[in-house]
């Protein structure tokens, strides 16, 4: 995808501030290398690359007019060294060197609850600091980075298979996902023309991949909610796509199998018949499953009107994915800016205004079956041909913009003369989605907090890097 | 719902058979466990997972063992919220350095005896995250590791494999 790559000054990297601000624009990434600091923003369903030399590491902070840089622009400092000049919250955040010093709480009965980083359940770590007065939250403050891996640093000088690697592992639920969008800048780059038959079967992975999130994501809230039932049969489903991954791309979590140029290997013999029987027994049980979360009064009653995300902040923080689409954002970067071969295939993309864990649990339902209409049209559709195209060594610049399960992920790579990596940048949708459970989570009871953090499922180690 | 609860009475168990100890496993805990663990854990270990740093890939699986097609617990063996519950701490992740105090003062909370396994490669040396210098660099690194359980992440099977093994030895059956 051809992206307009803006050098920019000061003054014009300012006025991006105020665009953003007023939500002419919307954010799509902000990060930095040593002494240039880059922004990718969204204008009338276009992406842009905004890019600043920062003198003496210095840039206006964009945080300061648009709240949903303040993180980014932290980890930018603790990654780069490069100051936002203004910025409203200086704490690192990445780096965890120095004791942490938690926003101040003042008022009468108020009490606090920390929790973290290690949960009591099997769950990635971070820090949740909760201010409540009696059984209601008055804030919750997040802290995180306890799973940050230096993968940037990583990145720098590994070669395209390495990063490829390394891309998958960002955050191991998403690994088709920004294993695509890294091949997809990779090949933005380099110019590379991937063959038919691995763009439609990348697009198969990616479907299975929402598939198995959103099956294992429904059944863990309605366990949250204490419904274990749904959460065993669910959790079957999900079992049952990922061993057909398995079957079809070599790895239950389909690891490795995007690589720059297509795929590392064609779908087995049996592969296609493996799909289509998970695909009945999905069409099969679902329904059942889905009427079951309905009729359940005292499910509804937990998920209704919980953790409600107004609309507006979604607006504002460009929130991708379910949490997006349920508080009334229709985004969906597989239809804007779009990329192959979801221009082929008929889908649609459910959006609803509530905003509250019922929403965010019903926009998964709807979308577990526009995936499972995207695969059979994929099956049907499915073109010979190789599934790779061998990749040229040379210099370039790419960026994509891919839709997983929890939102669009952004990649930006640039490629040395030597076909190596020398700066990539993965950019969760985690990183727009955190900040909102803070505001959701307000004027709740504590002991919603489980459910409404697993109706966000955001990532740790995909924010983390 | 009645429906649904109707089919489970007339549809066999979904849970699978399970698979045998991993023998190379049985063998690197024979040594480790002693006559007095044996005796005081019976065949039981409860469990706490303490993701140091993983790229949550090896917690999916973690998860799925819980799954009806692998319930974990008919074996004995199940997690627990707490370290103060736990006989073993299943790790995962390179040890991030952001994560080493956590860990290790979540060991410090587990009571003897207890038993450390590291889960997948980058709890073995880093893995794919060796060299990061925000990675301490496996688990071994910061606690004694009793068991390594291979993979990226290790499939379900392997990582049951690995549990029943521990769960062997500290039973004393691998001494038959
Ligand atoms: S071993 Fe692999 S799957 Fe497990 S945490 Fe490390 S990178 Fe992720």
């Amino acid at each position: 995808m051809d992206w307009p790559h803006t050098i920019v000054d000061r003054e014009a990297w300012h006025q991006a501030a105020e665009r953003l601000r007023s939500t002419e624009w919307s954010l799509l990434g902000l990060w930095g290398e040593p002494g240039v600091a880059h922004m990718a923003v969204m204008q009338a369903g276009q992406c842009a690359l905004l890019s600043l030399a920062c003198e003496e590491n210095r840039f206006p902070s964009i945080g300061r007019l648009h709240a949903p840089a303040i993180r980014l622009e932290r980890a930018m400092r603790d990654l780069y060294g490069l100051e936002a000049e203004g910025s409203p919250d200086a704490r690192p955040w990445l780096r965890h060197e120095s004791p942490y010093p938690f926003l101040p709480v003042e008022g009468e009965s108020l009490h606090q609850i920390p929790v973290g980083p290690v949960h009591a359940g099997i769950i990635e770590p971070g820090h949740f600091r909760f201010t409540a007065n009696g059984e209601t939250i008055v804030r919750l403050e997040q802290r995180l980075g306890y799973v940050h891996k230096g993968i940037e640093s990583l990145m720098a000088g590994a070669s395209l298979e390495g990063a490829a690697k390394l891309a998958c592992r960002v955050s191991g639920d998403s690994s088709v996902a920004f294993a695509l969008a890294f091949a997809q800048a990779v090949e933005s780059a380099l110019g590379v023309e991937v063959p038919a038959r691995a763009v439609w079967l990348r697009a198969l992975a990616a479907e299975l991949e929402r598939l198995a999130n959103h099956f294992g994501d429904i059944g863990a809230v309605c366990n949250d909610a204490a419904f274990a039932l749904l959460h065993a049969h669910f959790g079957l489903l999900r079992e049952h796509v990922l061993r057909a991954a398995g079957a079809c791309f070599g790895h239950r979590l389909m690891m490795d199998g995007v690589i720059p140029g297509g795929l590392q290997r064609d779908l087995p013999a049996d592969g296609e018949r493996v799909l289509l029987e998970l695909l009945a027994l999905a069409r099969k049980r679902f329904p059942e499953l889905v009427e079951v979360y309905d009729d359940t009064a005292s499910l509804k009653d937990r998920t209704v009107d919980a953790g409600i995300l107004s609309p507006v902040l979604a607006q504002q923080f460009a929130a991708g994915g379910y949490v997006g689409r349920a508080s009334g954002r229709k985004f969906d970067a597989r239809r804007t800016p779009g990329y192959a071969p979801y221009d082929q295939l008929q889908f649609e993309i459910p959006v609803v205004q509530a905003g509250d864990v019922n929403a965010r649990v019903w926009i998964r339902i709807q979308e577990v079956g526009q995936s499972l209409g995207i695969l059979e049209q994929i099956l049907r559709q499915l073109p010979s041909g190789p599934v790779c195209e061998p990749v040229a060594r040379h210099a370039g610049e790419g960026l994509a913009l891919v839709e997983g399960f929890r939102g669009d992920v952004l990649a930006w790579v640039r490629i040395g003369d030597d076909g190596r990596v020398e700066r990539c940048h993965l950019r969760d949708p985690s990183w727009f989605q955190w900040p909102l459970l803070e505001a959701a989570i307000e004027g709740n009871i504590v002991a919603d907090f489980p459910l409404c953090n697993k109706s966000f499922n955001c990532s740790y180690s995909g924010h983390d890097l | 719902m009645r429906r649904l609860l109707f089919k489970s009475l007339v549809q066999g168990p979904l849970t699978e058979a399970a698979p045998a100890a991993d023998d190379a496993a049985v063998a690197q805990l024979a040594a480790q466990v002693t006559a007095e663990a044996r005796k005081r854990l019976g065949r039981t270990l409860a469990i706490r997972e303490v993701d140091a740093g993983s790229c949550n890939g090896c917690e999916l699986e973690i998860h799925a063992l819980s799954n009806v097609l692998y319930d974990l617990e008919r074996f004995g063996l199940r997690f627990v919220a707490s370290p103060r519950h736990a006989d073993v701490l299943l790790v995962t992740g390179p040890v991030t350095a952001n994560m080493r105090q956590a860990l290790e003062r979540t060991y410090a909370a587990t009571p003897g005896p207890k038993w450390v396994v590291a889960v997948g490669d980058c709890a073995r040396n880093g893995g794919i995250f060796a060299g990061s210098p925000a990675c301490v660099g496996g688990v071994g690194k910061v606690l004694p590791v009793d068991l390594h359980i291979p993979g990226c992440p290790p499939d379900p099977t392997a990582l049951l494999k690995g549990l029943l093994a521990l769960l062997e030895s500290s039973a004393g059956r691998s001494q038959a």
